[in-house]
Order: structure tokens, then C-alpha cells, then sequence
């Protein structure tokens, strides 16, 4: 009885790539504890993503569907999941460490008085205890860490596994909606303007700092991003100009803003502040454009070019553009 | 409304992380610690609503050793009106027995609202508000950016991946913190002067059993030196080139 329960997140009647992911991570996982790999999914009209997630070498899927639950309730979907623990015999629940699972999971954690470890990158099963590894100071430093008690609860970090996807055809079976009252609902979801690419999806972030002087010259990163093509890349941005009130919070990179590990990153006078490394240090590639030779930007960038972001970035813009009209 | 705000002291920001001898820890010697910068906010609201209803009380809790007297009095020079250190001996990183140590407490106090801020800066573990929900039984909201109370009631908004999130939350409920909920206020001198009278209380965390423990901490391999691929517009073929060299383009 050590199977392992991972919550799927469902959005717009599909399943989120990190929830994939973690399918991929709780498989890998039962292979050490002998066990079976369950994805519950809760939400109302689960048909479609559960066509897709009993495509990913799961043993089972069911689907928590009902009117109650058209809209996210913490509260409402962890009395759900708990339900299905004591049904499937869980010793262990993993849910990405996305906005949903960082809401969900803990309150999980909670009514199974579980042990948690969250944001992880790895995971193991060792003389009968769970095991993990997460970063901890922002990433700068690695914690591996045994679970003392099962069961064991953790969220997993999206990108730090494939996702899951197989020939099998796993059984889907329904679940009725918990009764009772909801505590906390989502009445709305409003969608950021223009069809953006999230931070942490993004193919390629361009990132720009204090070094671009004003908020209008933002359009130089925005024209960059575009470059790259449609949904490919994501404007992200220093603390120094969130602060200045010149972009979004939600476009910060850095240990107060966003952690993101693109496979492009693209840093734009930005100086290199500590705190903005430790959101983008484990990006694949870092190419670092800054007037300044001595930034320290420069010493976690693979590639940098030192001159004036006005005359660099333009350049690069039309060289990225001529890149894609070839691919 | 009786608040209960749970802040956490933290690692500067700015600290190169060097790990100590026992291989699990970091090392704190020359390493000044801070208020954990979204707490801030956290505070700063529960001032807001009292101020708003005019009524109520905003307590200060946290879960960690004596040197953190330092941020709960910061916090009482603020303007919270209580604080109290459920004391332990060492830096607390288990998720479930801070949940449930500040479950345990916050049983035996009127309480309608706990206020956090959305993770500490130096575990990241970013649990604590919904389990500790959990074990209360309240409603909860994470990484709220907007918060508005009406009729005994939140409604609370949230940026999710690429969108926005607007919850309707009842009371007693938990709610966390995010960056761009409110501008805090610092403490003044008479802040600090009215502190000094205000109730301070000290008692040891009930932490029950341990959830996990760390087996190590380790500094991440360091990212190889890179290359200056030249100077100025006159670079970009270059930097082009090494992109596709290297698969990134
Ligand atoms: C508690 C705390 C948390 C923090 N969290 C974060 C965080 O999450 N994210 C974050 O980013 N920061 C964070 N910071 C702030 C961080 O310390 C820095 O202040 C910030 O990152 C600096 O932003 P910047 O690089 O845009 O500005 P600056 O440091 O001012 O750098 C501007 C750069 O632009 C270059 N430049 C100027 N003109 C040009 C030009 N024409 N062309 C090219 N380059 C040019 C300069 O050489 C310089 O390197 C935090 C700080 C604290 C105290």
C-alpha cells in the first residue's frame, strides 16, 4: 500500500504541462516504493483532460467531477483528494508547485497531518523514507532533505521533469463532489491582456532593468521578445524597475519576484544584483547586454556583449527576427 | 476583527549562503537577519483592517529562537499590539511542525483572520498558510496581490500563470501575502517608545513530531565562466553565432 496519489491541475478543460511533469516524477517514484501511480483530477467536464492523463503511464485516473466544482476551492478540492488517499491507499501526494498547488497541496498536508517538502527537484524512496531535494535561499543552496513520517506530501518544481506520456490507457473512473459548504471560491478568472506567455512557460525571457533609464523604452524588450515569434518569449523585469512602478510585479525575476529557469534568458541592463541572479541563475543560457564591463551580470552570463542597450538591442532585434523568418 | 500575523526572521537577502561544518546548516557568523520582507505586507495589512473597522487586535507570532525578539518588537513598534515567540532551539525548516505548533497556539486565542506573507525567503517552502489553514479548518486565499473586506467577508485577488484570480473568501479565514498588496509602513520613534509597554509573551512552540529532517545542504555547482562575445551593435553577429553553436537559438 505505498501507492502514490498526484493531484492534476486542469485549466480550460486541459491538463497543465506540470502536472505532466509530476506524473513523471511519482512514476519514477514507485518504481523505488513498489507501488501505483493514481492522478486525481477534480473539477466539472474532466472528460477531455482525462483522455490526456490516462495517456501517461498512470495505473489509474479519476476524475472528481461536478457542478460543485467548477471553479477552484482549495478548501472543496482537498477534502476531495483526501477522500481519494483513504480510497487508493496513498502513502505519498505530489502536485506541482504551481499557483493551485501551493494553495492545495499544504491544506492536503494538513488533513492527512503529513509530512511536506515543497518546490522539490528530485526525489527518492531510501530504507522505507521518502526523500527530496529542493532549492532553499532562492537557490542558493540545495536542501536534501527525509521525511521523518508518512504520509509524505510534496509540490514539484515545474521544468525539473519531463512530461509524462505513454501508450497505455490507464482506467478513468468517476468520484462524486464532497458535501458541504465551500469556504473559499474562485468567482472569476480575468486573463492578462494580449494573450502573453506566462514567465514560467516561456521559451526565451528578455529581461529588462534600470539600464533602459525610462518605462517607455521598454517597447526595445517587448520588440525583442516579439521577435522570437508568437508565445515564444516573455518580457520579464529587475525590482529596481517594479519598484519605479515601470512594470508589473508579476514580470520580476529574483528572489522576490519570480524563479524561472528558461531555456533563453536574456538580461538587459541589469546589473546583477544577488537577488536578481537567484531567479534566473539556472536558466540554460544567460546572454547579458550591459554598458557596464564590470557588472556582475557578466559572471553568470554564458555570452555578453558590453555597449549601450538603445544601439545593441535593435540590432539584435532584426538579427533574431532574420534567425526566425529562416526556421 | 483579532488578527494574528505570523512573521518569520530571515537571512538578509543580500547573504552569500556558505554552509557549515555539520554539512546541514548555514553558517551565521558576519549574516544579518531581517523581518522576512513579505511579512511585511502581511503586517502592514492587519494595521490596515483594524484602522478600517476601527476595532479588533493585531498580534505577532512567530515560531523560532530567542534572537527573534528583535523582529517582534520591530513589529510591535509598527503598530501590533501583541506579540508572541513560541520558542524553539534551533531555525525551524519543518513545515508540518510550524503548522501545527501555530495551530496549537492560535486554538487558544480569539481569532478570525491569520495573515502571512506568501513564503520565507530562506526555506521557500511556501506551505505554511494553507496547511495551517487546513488545521484550523479556515478558508483560505494564497499570494493575495489584492484584498478587500466587505460584509464580514474577502474577496481576495491572485495572479496565477497568466491570468488573475479572483476568490470569494469567507471568514475566519487565512490569507498570504504577495508583493504589491500594500506599501508598509516603517517604525517611528514613537512607535518604537510605545513598544517598550506593549504585551510581550513567551512560551515553548508545541511542535509535536517531526515531519522531515535535513540530511544535507550543498551550494550549487557554479555556472562556468562566460565570454564577453565583443563590444557593442557591432557583436551581434557574433553573439547570433554562438547562440546557434550552442543549440540556444
Ligand atoms: C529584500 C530584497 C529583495 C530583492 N529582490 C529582488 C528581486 O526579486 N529581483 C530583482 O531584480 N532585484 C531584487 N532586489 C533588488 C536588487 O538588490 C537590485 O537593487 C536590483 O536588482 C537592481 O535592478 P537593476 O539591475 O535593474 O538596476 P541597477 O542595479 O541600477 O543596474 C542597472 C544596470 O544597467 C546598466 N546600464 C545603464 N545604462 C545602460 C545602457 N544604456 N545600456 C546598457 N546597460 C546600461 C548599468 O551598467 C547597470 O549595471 C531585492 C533587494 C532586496 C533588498
Amino acid at each position: 500500500m505505498s501507492n502514490i496519489l498526484v493531484i492534476a491541475e486542469v485549466r480550460g478543460g486541459a491538463a497543465k504541462r506540470p502536472s505532466l511533469e509530476t506524473v513523471t516524477a511519482a512514476l519514477q517514484l514507485a518504481t523505488a516504493t513498489g507501488g501505483k501511480v493514481i492522478v486525481v483530477a477534480c473539477g466539472s467536464g474532466l472528460d477531455g483532460a482525462c483522455a490526456e492523463l490516462r495517456k501517461t503511464g498512470a495505473h489509474k485516473v479519476v476524475a472528481v467531477d461536478g457542478p460543485a466544482f467548477a471553479n477552484y476551492s482549495g478548501d472543496g478540492f482537498a477534502k476531495a483528494v483526501v477522500e481519494q488517499c483513504a480510497a487508493n491507499g496513498a502513502t505519498a501526494v505530489l502536485m506541482a508547485h504551481t499557483a493551485m498547488g501551493k494553495d492545495l497541496l499544504p491544506r492536503v498536508a494538513a488533513l492527512l497531518d503529513a509530512a511536506v517538502i515543497t518546490d522539490v527537484v528530485g526525489l527518492g524512496h531510501e530504507g522505507g523514507a521518502f526523500t527530496a531535494k529542493k532549492p532553499v535561499f532562492a537557490g542558493k543552496a540545495t536542501m536534501t532533505a527525509r521525511a521523518a513520517k508518512a504520509p509524505f506530501c510534496a509540490t514539484v518544481r515545474p521544468g525539473a521533469f519531463a512530461p509524462a506520456c505513454s501508450t497505455s490507457d490507464a482506467e478513468v473512473s468517476k468520484a462524486a463532489t464532497p458535501a458541504g459548504d465551500l469556504l473559499a471560491v474562485v468567482k472569476e478568472i480575468v486573463a492578462s491582456a494580449g494573450g502573453k506567455v506566462p514567465l514560467q512557460e516561456a521559451k526565451v525571457i528578455v529581461s529588462g532593468g534600470r539600464g533602459l533609464k525610462e518605462p517607455q523604452h521598454f517597447k526595445l524588450i517587448e520588440d525583442l521578445a516579439a521577435a522570437f515569434g508568437p508565445g515564444v518569449a516573455a518580457v520579464g523585469a529587475s525590482r529596481a524597475v517594479v519598484d519605479a512602478g515601470w512594470r508589473p510585479h508579476a514580470e520580476q525575476v529574483g528572489q522576490t519576484g519570480k524563479v524561472v529557469s528558461p531555456p533563453l534568458y536574456i538580461a538587459v541592463g541589469i546589473s546583477g544584483a544577488i537577488q536578481h541572479l537567484a531567479g534566473m541563475r539556472t536558466a540554460r543560457t544567460i546572454v547579458a547586454i550591459n554598458k557596464d564591463a564590470d557588472a556582475p551580470i557578466f559572471k553568470v552570463a554564458d555570452f555578453g556583449i558590453v555597449g549601450d542597450a538603445f544601439e545593441v538591442v535593435p540590432a539584435l532585434t532584426a538579427a533574431i527576427a532574420d534567425v526566425m523568418k529562416g526556421k | 476583527m483579532d488578527i494574528v500575523v505570523c512573521i518569520k526572521r530571515v537571512p538578509a537577502t543580500d547573504t552569500a549562503i556558505k554552509i557549515a561544518a555539520d554539512g546541514k546548516s548555514i553558517e551565521t557568523a558576519g549574516v544579518t537577519f531581517e523581518l522576512n520582507a513579505y511579512d511585511e505586507f502581511a503586517l502592514e495589512q492587519a494595521l490596515r483592517i483594524k484602522e478600517q473597522l476601527n476595532a479588533g487586535s493585531v498580534t505577532v507570532v512567530t515560531v523560532g529562537p530567542k534572537d527573534c525578539k528583535k523582529q517582534l518588537d520591530d513589529a510591535l513598534a509598527r503598530g501590533a499590539d501583541k506579540a508572541v515567540l513560541l520558542s524553539t532551539t534551533d531555525w525551524m525548516y519543518d513545515g508540518m511542525q510550524v503548522a501545527s505548533a501555530l495551530a496549537a497556539w492560535i486554538k487558544t486565542v480569539p481569532c478570525h483572520l491569520v495573515l502571512c506573507g506568501r513564503q520565507a525567503v530562506d526555506s521557500d517552502n511556501n506551505q505554511l498558510p494553507a496547511n495551517l489553514a487546513g488545521r484550523l479548518g479556515f478558508a483560505c486565499v494564497t499570494e493575495v496581490g489584492k484584498l478587500t473586506l466587505a460584509d464580514g467577508a474577502f474577496t481576495a485577488e491572485r495572479d496565477i500563470e497568466g491570468a488573475r484570480e479572483v476568490v470569494a473568501c469567507k471568514t475566519p479565514a487565512v490569507i498570504s501575502c504577495q508583493k504589491g498588496l500594500n506599501e508598509p509602513r516603517y517604525a517611528n520613534l514613537k512607535g518604537i517608545m510605545a513598544a517598550k509597554k506593549k504585551p510581550f509573551v513567551e512560551q515553548p512552540a508545541q511542535l509535536g513530531a517531526r515531519g522531515m529532517e535535513i540530511v544535507a545542504l550543498s551550494l550549487p555547482a557554479p555556472r562556468a565562466a562566460g565570454k564577453i562575445v565583443g563590444n557593442g551593435a557591432g557583436a551581434v553577429p557574433a553573439l547570433i553565432a554562438a547562440l546557434r553553436e550552442t543549440k540556444a537559438l
